[in-house]
């Protein structure tokens, strides 16, 4: 139960005086490193320093400075506190930075948003394509001159709306066209759709045909389109998939189908009213998400969190973890053809839970439930007993009667067993976090790694196994079920009692200028924000680390060499869920 | 053996089959009735539910928690001759925290002086851009709006409603919120005597 010593004294400047700077703005932190010599900052940081696991590339916009600055976050998986570096580059269109696909392959899909959605182009990129908006979409929606079709004000709350609100519809207001942005000389009528060539362009041996396209047979190789609806319906993810017979010979994931840009709504909100928002990220573990946004803005705030609410917020990300698990293990069974039985065993545990959530926070998925210093409320006695009831005495045995229903039945293990998915090295380089980094015999959990709240007066274990294939990802699941539990049972008793805010309650918080990021172990894997703060009500820029969606970048890797028909099962070993992989 | 594994789950998938019949029949014998009522559905959610989980919606309803928000409404005071004394001070706190931007309120001025009077003259809430977060119930300073049980809403057309359609009574809110309103109830008589002994001790003192 010790901390990771700290290994923040870290001396980039003192190693390459000549281009990297520290960052010295008030309430910013980390280096300033020039864009001409960013890879081999980047291939000293991994190799040197052993900094193997990027966390987060984004960009914020520095529209008044006439600057864009790509921020990188770079992690140990042996633990401890990461690094931050910067590179800036002046706003011209577009912005040119090099790419760090070569240093951390994880950087793949995060520079691909960076570039949709801020337009900073990363030289060197092989497959740089829009990845949350169509192609064919005109301009850069988090660029701060951006506006979106709806647009009202820059920030929230709107002048429209008290004291004179007279209520209107805002697409009576500003009808849809007036705002659109469209490519030059673009008609309706005579428009073609031919982005898609690009996509499969992508794909491996596609460069050696002319005659690439949908579902058309090349020889041995045919391209297979899976979605956008059924990859068993983790949500609307389409893949397409270049097969040599029945092997995948090379895919890419397109998405986006569920993207509302989370990162703008967010700057146009203040920081509290962000807080219903990120319940719809991952919407199994909306208590995962608050609590990764709460512990971010109480950094930059510097507020401390009171006794009792540190103990009930982890009493509710540990119920939520379990619930994701159980529907995890469930959906795993489904997408693997045996419907319903064992998804519905593990859903009404799943409800049982829900039900806690519902009785404390008033919903059952989107639980809205934290706050900045503390939670909501307390919560009442009678869930209590029923979380104490569940911890103590049916999910124990619910979850050994789940083992005993599945784990030794002779289909399931003929499926999974053997049937790779990451090595560690692999993994670490994709930047695959939560249990399929763990399942790889990477030991990294946040709740040890980089211990938050009050995880570091708990005993329990890290669920680690070795072999990182599917049976292994999946027993995984069991594993940090149990420590979840083990964690609970130590909660519920050492839980004192006390306010559960150390602030007053407030809708409008101060936030003094600065950066943050900050980072939980969700159950999908490691769950970061990072929030730039001028001052103002409304956050700068506001951006979320997705597991889900940075843990996909892996899936070609995964997924090159093995059967189509392992491929559903493959991708719910990832445990995606649209609403965080799109935002 | 090959299969055991099978065999084990099947175990696991007949028991809980059974179980089903039996918790029918130990009900049965003890003259209780399973299903359709309040009893039954609290027992299917509970820590001791096996066998049959489903709750038939909408013959039976799950059993909300005091805490389940669904939409807001306005809440009113019953005062003497039927007259509605409603609570919102039109200070506008939940139009600028809520996360959507679905309420509108319109501050009634006084028609002769053109001050602001602390009563609104109109009140919309865009209920289908509601995402029933409970931010405007949480920080109301009066206990003015409140997250409403009542979540059969479903309708053909788009539901914006006003202030004589968001107007719930207080005995309403008591009915749904028994615990939050007596919590409320007594912070405000605390209040009032407060109050009132201060007044005592200044009126004394002087």
């Amino acid at each position: 139960m010790t901390a990771p010593a700290s290994t923040s004294t870290l001396d980039l400047v003192a190693r390459f005086p000549d281009f990297v700077t520290a960052d010295t703005r008030p309430g910013f932190s980390g280096f300033i490193v020039k864009k001409e010599n960013l890879v081999e900052v980047a291939t000293a940081l991994r190799d040197e320093f052993s900094f193997d696991l990027l966390s987060s590339v984004t960009g914020v916009d520095y529209i008044a400075e006439n600057k864009m600055e790509v921020v990188y976050h770079a992690h140990r998986t042996t633990g401890g506190p990461g690094i931050v570096f910067k590179t800036q580059a002046d706003r011209v269109d577009p912005v040119e930075v090099p790419s760090l696909i070569n240093v951390w392959a994880g950087a793949d899909f995060q520079e691909r948003e960076a570039w949709d959605l801020m337009g900073i182009k990363f030289t060197g990129h092989p497959d740089l394509r829009r990845i949350l908006m169509w192609e064919g979409f005109e301009g850069h929606p988090l660029r701060k001159d951006y506006k979106e079709a709806f647009y009202e004000e820059d920030v929230k709350p709107y002048k429209s709306r008290w004291p004179e609100g007279n209520h209107s519809y805002v697409e009576f207001k500003n009808p849809f066209r007036d705002n659109l942005k469209l490519p030059e000389g673009f008609s309706l009528d005579n428009y073609q759709p031919q982005n898609e060539d690009q996509l499969y362009f992508s794909l491996e041996r596609s460069s050696m045909r002319n005659d690439i396209g949908h579902g058309k047979e090349l020889g041995d190789h045919m391209v297979v389109n899976m979605g956008p609806h059924h990859p068993s319906t983790h949500g609307v993810l389409r893949v397409a998939v270049e097969l040599n017979g029945e092997t995948i010979t090379s895919l890419k994931p397109v998405m986006g189908y569920l993207h509302r840009n989370h990162d703008k709504i967010g700057e146009r909100n203040t920081y509290l009213q962000i807080m219903p928002y990120t319940d719809r990220l991952d919407y199994f573990n909306s208590m995962a998400n608050n609590f990764g946004y709460a512990v971010t803005v109480e950094k930059l705030m510097k507020i401390p969190v009171a006794e009792r609410a540190e103990y009930i917020r982890v009493i509710m990300a540990e119920l939520s973890r379990i619930q994701n698990h159980f529907i995890f293990i469930g959906m795993l069974i489904n997408d693997l053809g045996s419907m319903y039985t064992p998804s519905l065993y593990a859903f009404e545990e799943r409800e049982l839970i829900l039900d806690i959530f519902e009785a404390v926070s008033g919903a059952r998925m989107m639980c809205n439930y934290f706050r900045f210093g503390g939670v909501v409320r307390d919560i009442p006695e009678d869930a209590m007993q029923k979380i104490k009831d569940l911890v103590f005495d049916r999910l124990p045995a619910k979850t050994d009667e789940m083992e005993r229903f599945l784990n030794e039945n002779e289909v399931l293990v003929a499926r999974l067993k053997g049937v790779h998915l990451l090595n560690a090295e692999e993994a670490a380089r994709h930047s695959v976090t939560g249990p399929c980094l763990r399942a790889a015999g990477v030991p990294y959990d946040l709740r040890r790694a980089d211990p938050y709240s009050v995880y570091d007066r708990f005993d329990f274990d890290v669920a680690v196994r070795y072999n990182g294939d599917m049976y292994d990802n999946y027993l995984i699941r069991f594993d940090e079920i149990r420590q979840s539990l083990r964690i609970l049972e130590q909660a519920l008793k050492q839980i004192p009692g006390g306010p559960i805010n150390s602030q007053k309650p407030q809708y409008q918080v101060r936030v003094p200028a600065g950066e943050a990021y900050g980072r939980v172990e969700s159950p999908k894997g490691e769950l970061a924000y990072y929030v730039v703060s001028n001052g103002k009500p409304n956050p700068y820029r506001y951006h979320v680390r997705a597991p889900s969606f940075v843990n996909l970048t892996a899936v070609e890797t995964i997924c090159k060499g093995v059967k189509i028909a392992d491929f559903v099962a493959l991708l719910a070993m990832l445990d995606i869920v649209m609403g965080e992989v799109d935002r | 053996m090959y299969g055991k594994g099978i065999l084990k789950g099947l175990g696991v998938t007949l028991k809980r089959f059974a179980n089903t019949y039996l918790d029918d029949i130990s009900w049965w014998m003890q003259g209780k009735k399973r299903y359709y009522t309040t009893e039954g559905v609290a027992h299917r959610s509970s820590k001791n539910t096996r066998g049959i989980f489903t709750v038939q919606y909408p013959e039976e309803h799950l059993i909300l928690p005091e805490e389940f928000r669904f939409v807001p409404f306005l809440v009113y005071d019953e005062k003497e001759e039927g007259k509605k004394e409603i609570r919102c001070t039109s200070c506008g706190i939940c139009a600028k925290v809520c996360p959507p931007q679905c309420i509108w309120i319109v501050r009634t001025n006084d028609p002769n002086t053109g001050k602001p009077v602390p009563e609104p003259k109109d009140f919309f809430i865009d209920m289908d851009i509601c995402m029933n977060c409970g931010f405007c119930a949480e920080y109301c300073p009066f206990d003015a709006i409140k997250m409403d049980h009542d979540f059969d809403i479903a309708s053909y057309g788009r539901n914006v409603y006003n202030l004589e359609k968001l107007s719930k009574s207080s005995s309403y809110y008591a009915g749904i919120r028994p615990l939050n309103y007596q919590k409320e109830e007594d912070a405000r008589k605390a209040k009032e005597a407060a109050k009132a002994a201060k007044a005592e001790a200044s009126a004394t003192a002087a």
